[in-house]
């Protein structure tokens, strides 16, 4: 109970901190005025006048951070002076599930990849088919994921349009699912295996090298003592084992992407998520907007860890009676 | 002196012998960026949309007319794959794209190289004082890296430039250009301090236990002593793995931060902005967003394949 | 022509850079007979226990090894599936690591008994809490619910033995099964195991105690630097040690009565490396016996019902 608490308190710091910086960086980095620059390029002086009065940018450092969690959370009122004061919260809500369809895709095809190429590559560690894997894992992370995504769109849109292989591809952008199931999967199809590219990389070797330790373990001894098979030793023995590290992994990328990490995806791939909403508000310097998602997504990203915590207890019953695991490992990749 | 563990586990292998010679390969190339540009005689900032170049014998336009029916717009002359100026043809404002992939180099080297300096000195900072002092001091400075840590570092990046970027800053006495480098090494190097100190501090404070650090601790030595002489030689190892691995992340990070016009400033160009350049171009000249985007994909694979030679260094496994 | 449950003779395990982990081990285990494997750690005597279910670490096994007659080295990755936990079970020295962790006992257990019988979930979970109870579990339902961490080290022991015993082998090979033990807990684990021999299996005990040997075992081999030494029954080798080296690993236990010595006598030196093994008899380097005809490694002979490796018995 005292390890929940403690943990609950750590999570509730770290929000408190994410929300702190956040602000800083945007309304207190020294430099220009933070109201001309909600305001936009070119806004008049009325209009900076009345968004510093709104924002409080007359008043000292710690109102102004108060009001503006108001205007995030409480009242959820914040507004973009960009787009004619439209609502910046309810914008980021309705992008929201462009950027789920997304990454949830990219998800299904980053474990599914790393766990064909982890086994294979634990299994023939040492000969040609881990070496290969290996050289194809270090070659995915280290491809930019925009510009691998623009030489998808090059061969699919293009090139090879017409050809059996990219003839059902649909033209750039996003289908709801609402309006066609089909159409939904097609449009996400490419831009999810362009973003989980990288992420098959890393997890496949991570999974490979925890597999590798996990077969030297005394347990897995015992399970080949029983009689057990090849497959069993390696998908419910040490599978079982290894695949521990890789979930607190998983619940963190997935988090960071749902919280605008795949921005330069749905950049490419023209699809209206949340960072591309982000990357909008780049364009045009539209601070309130950025600020909202950031802040979000950083919310998603604790709200997530704390659910991978729970997760973990579940997976790892030896956790539960221990306490003090807060940081396990670390993410290896943007 | 002491030759690293690291470094001596890594000599030798093919994936080493090959990451060395395109980096070096890479580096000398974007040192005669300059004199390519002169032997060529193209300028690769000034735009040329009304210039000309030989081509097997006849002069012809850097701009071409479109080939679609009506002849609108212009398109830019494609790659001759010849030594000469415009061999990888031209981009839309008509500059030479192998000039630009040089000098493009250049900023992308050098604010990857210069921010996972920054960033590995900042790290191990941070990382050694949270692990030699421990105590409250460790955990104020472990929860702030888990801070900046929970933002996803795209993002981070993102609105550290978006709020830097093309203003000029003044920090008192010191003034930062709007076009300068050093904003851009600066945030590449901050979003990546959480994931560099995490492994120094742990390093650190298993090395804060062993008995060589115990033993001078028991011979009255101070902390800085210790530090100094024990622990920061003892890290070296650490340092090395994390280097390339830490430079081909600010790498990728600088190119995406460039790619969305929030790295290097124009007239100056990075690899990444040279991608940003072709995207326009992409279905009638890829050649001019192929090109960097190679450039790019070969020096992380070679900074990644270096960094993963030095780890097998330190720890020879069964599981390489 | 073979009637032995196991039995072993010459058999070697050579490391690909040559080095010989097991040097000439020969064995003959019966049913209903307890073997006693003793030997210094690093002698090979855990080796020998995994190599019989063709376990070993690394290297290739060379000589005899015969389960009933029939040849375990021709075995193929199936028959071995088929041979290990069915015919031949191990007990794990440190019953912590050897169970997985994330898993409920009693699924562990039952795991082995659908890979060797056709029987649905429910007939092996009460088949599992029958032999819990057997073991002398208390509350069997509730500790086969229970995950390894959560047993204390001599419940887990009993949980690791009903997992061997569970599809009832031919042949137990307890691998030092006390060694993690409180000493009152061992007792109990060691008349279990004296249980098992009584029940026609043939049990291979192996371990560095020459006490827990006294105590349960009928027969006794005793291992040096990856050879057998001296093997023959128990009470006769304990009684009148042939061999030097057993001699002095004998004279190393405190006597039970009479005035405790000021110091024990020890052996010089130490055992040999697998690479930098003698060529002649492994003991020779810290034999007080040693003579010319030591620089020929001496074979295991049979006297009787005994046998030793030694140039003192001819």
């Amino acid at each position: 109970m005292r390890g929940v608490l403690s943990r609950l308190g750590q999570t509730l710091f770290v929000l408190f901190g994410i929300s702190v910086l956040v602000f800083a960086v945007f309304f207190a980095t020294p430099g220009s005025d933070p109201s001309a620059r909600i305001a936009g390029r070119g806004a008049s002086e009325e209009t900076i006048a009345r968004i510093r009065h709104e924002y409080g940018f007359d008043r000292g450092l710690v109102a102004r951070y108060l009001s503006m969690m108001d205007h995030l959370f409480l009242s959820r009122d914040l507004t973009s002076y960009v787009n004619h004061g439209q609502n910046v919260v309810a914008e980021v809500f309705h992008a929201a599930p462009v950027t789920l369809s997304l990454v949830s895709w990219a998800a299904l095809f980053w474990v599914g990849g790393a766990l064909v190429t982890g086994m294979l590559a634990a299994c023939f560690a040492g000969r040609w088919p881990d070496r290969l894997l290996s050289g194809l894992g270090i070659l995915g992370l280290s491809v930019p994921v925009f510009w691998l995504g623009e030489m998808v769109n090059l061969l699919s849109q293009s090139r090879f349009h017409d050809t059996m292989l990219f003839r059902w591809v649909p033209a750039l952008g996003y289908i709801p699912p609402g309006i066609s199931l089909t159409g939904w999967a097609k449009c996400l199809i490419l831009p999810a295996l362009t973003l989980s590219i990288a992420f098959i990389g890393i997890y496949g070797r991570i999974l490979r090298s925890d597999l590798l330790a996990a077969m030297q373990e005394d347990a897995l001894r015992t399970a080949r003592a029983k009689g057990a098979g090849p497959v069993r030793l390696w998908v419910f023995h040490a599978l079982r084992l290894s695949g521990l590290s890789v979930v607190s992994l998983f619940g963190l990328d997935f988090a960071q992407l749902l919280g605008g990490g795949a921005l330069l995806t749905e950049v490419v791939f023209a699809l209206p998520g949340v960072g591309h909403l982000t990357y909008q508000g780049l364009s045009t310097l539209d601070l309130p907007l950025i600020m909202a998602t950031v802040m979000y997504s950083a919310f998603f990203v604790v709200i997530a860890n704390v659910l991978v915590d729970g997760l973990y207890r579940l997976l790892d019953p030896r956790i539960g009676s221990r306490s003090g695991t807060a940081a396990r490992g670390g993410r290896s990749h943007g | 002196m002491r030759v690293s563990l690291a470094w001596r586990g890594a000599i030798g292998r093919p994936s080493v012998l090959f990451a060395c010679i395109v980096l070096v390969g890479l580096c000398l190339s974007a040192c005669l960026a300059p004199f390519y540009a002169q032997g060529v005689g193209v300028d690769p900032f000034a735009s040329n949309l009304a210039g000309s170049v030989m081509r097997d014998g006849r002069v012809v336009d850097v701009m071409q007319p479109n080939d679609n029916p009506l002849h609108l717009g212009l398109t830019p002359i494609g790659p001759s794959w010849r030594w000469g100026a415009y061999s990888l043809g031209a981009d839309s404002q008509g500059r030479d794209v192998a000039a630009r992939l040089l000098y493009g180099g250049r900023s992308s080297l050098l604010i990857a190289g210069a921010s996972a300096c920054l960033c590995l000195v900042l790290a191990t900072g941070c990382g050694m004082v949270a692990g030699v002092f421990g105590g409250w001091i460790d955990t104020v400075l472990s929860r702030l890296l888990d801070i900046l840590w929970a933002v996803p570092v795209y993002l981070f990046a993102i609105s550290l430039s978006v709020v830097t970027v093309g203003h000029d800053l003044r920090f008192g006495p010191f003034h930062i250009g709007a076009d300068s480098f050093l904003l851009p090494i600066g945030i590449i190097a901050l979003i990546y301090v959480p994931y560099a100190a995490r492994p120094i501090r742990a390093r650190t404070r298993s090395l804060m236990t062993s008995g060589f650090v115990l033993a001078a601790q028991g011979l009255g030595a101070s902390p800085v002593r210790i530090v100094l002489k024990e622990i920061l030689p003892s890290l070296i190892d650490t340092l090395l793995v994390l280097a390339p691995l830490i430079m081909a992340l600010c790498l990728l990070a600088e190119s995406a931060l460039s790619f969305l016009s929030l790295g290097v400033q124009a007239p100056a160009a990075s690899w990444g902005s040279l991608i940003h350049d072709g995207e326009g171009l992409i279905y009638s000249r890829p050649v001019v967003a192929i090109a960097p985007g190679l450039a790019i994909v070969l020096t992380v694979l070679a900074l990644n394949m270096l960094g993963e030679a030095l780890q097998n260094g330190v720890r020879p496994m069964r599981t390489r | 022509m073979d009637d032995a449950l196991l039995s072993i003779d010459a058999l070697r395990l050579a490391l690909p850079s040559g080095a010989r982990l097991l040097d000439g081990v020969s064995l003959r285990l019966e049913r209903g007979r307890i073997l006693g494997v003793v030997g210094e750690s690093g002698s090979g005597k855990s080796l020998t226990g995994l190599s019989v279910l063709g376990l070993q670490p690394r290297g290739r096994l060379e000589g005899k090894l015969a389960f009933e007659g029939q040849d375990l080295l021709g075995f193929g990755p199936g028959d071995w599936r088929r041979f290990r936990g069915r015919r031949a079970a191990i007990i794990f020295q440190d019953p912590m690591t050897a169970f997985l962790p994330v898993r409920r006992i009693g699924a562990q257990i039952a795991e082995q008994i659908r890979l060797h019988s056709l029987c649905s979930r429910r007939e092996a979970e009460t088949r599992v809490i029958a032999l819990l109870s057997r073991m002398g579990v208390p509350a069997p339902r509730e500790a086969a619910r229970r995950f390894p961490h959560e047993l204390s080290g001599g419940l887990r022991q009993r949980a690791m033995i009903a997992m061997a015993l569970s599809c009832d082998p031919d042949l137990v090979i307890a691998d030092e099964p006390t060694t993690a033990l409180d000493v009152t807990v061992q007792a109990q684990i060691l008349m279990l195991l004296r249980e098992i021999g009584a029940r026609r299996a043939g049990v291979m005990l192996i371990t560095h105690d020459m006490g827990v040997v006294a105590q349960i075992c009928t027969d006794i081999a005793v291992l040096y630097a990856g050879v057998v030494v001296e093997s023959g029954p128990a009470e006769a080798v304990l009684r009148t040690p042939w061999h030097p080296y057993t001699r002095a690993l004998l004279r190393a236990i405190p006597p039970m009565d009479g005035a405790r010595p000021d110091r024990l006598p020890t052996i010089e030196g130490t055992p040999p490396a697998p690479e930098a093994r003698p060529p002649g008899c492994v003991f020779a380097p810290r034999c007080p016996e040693r003579r010319a005809a030591c620089a020929f490694r001496p074979a295991l002979r049979r006297h009787e019902d005994r046998s030793v490796a030694c140039v003192l018995y001819p």
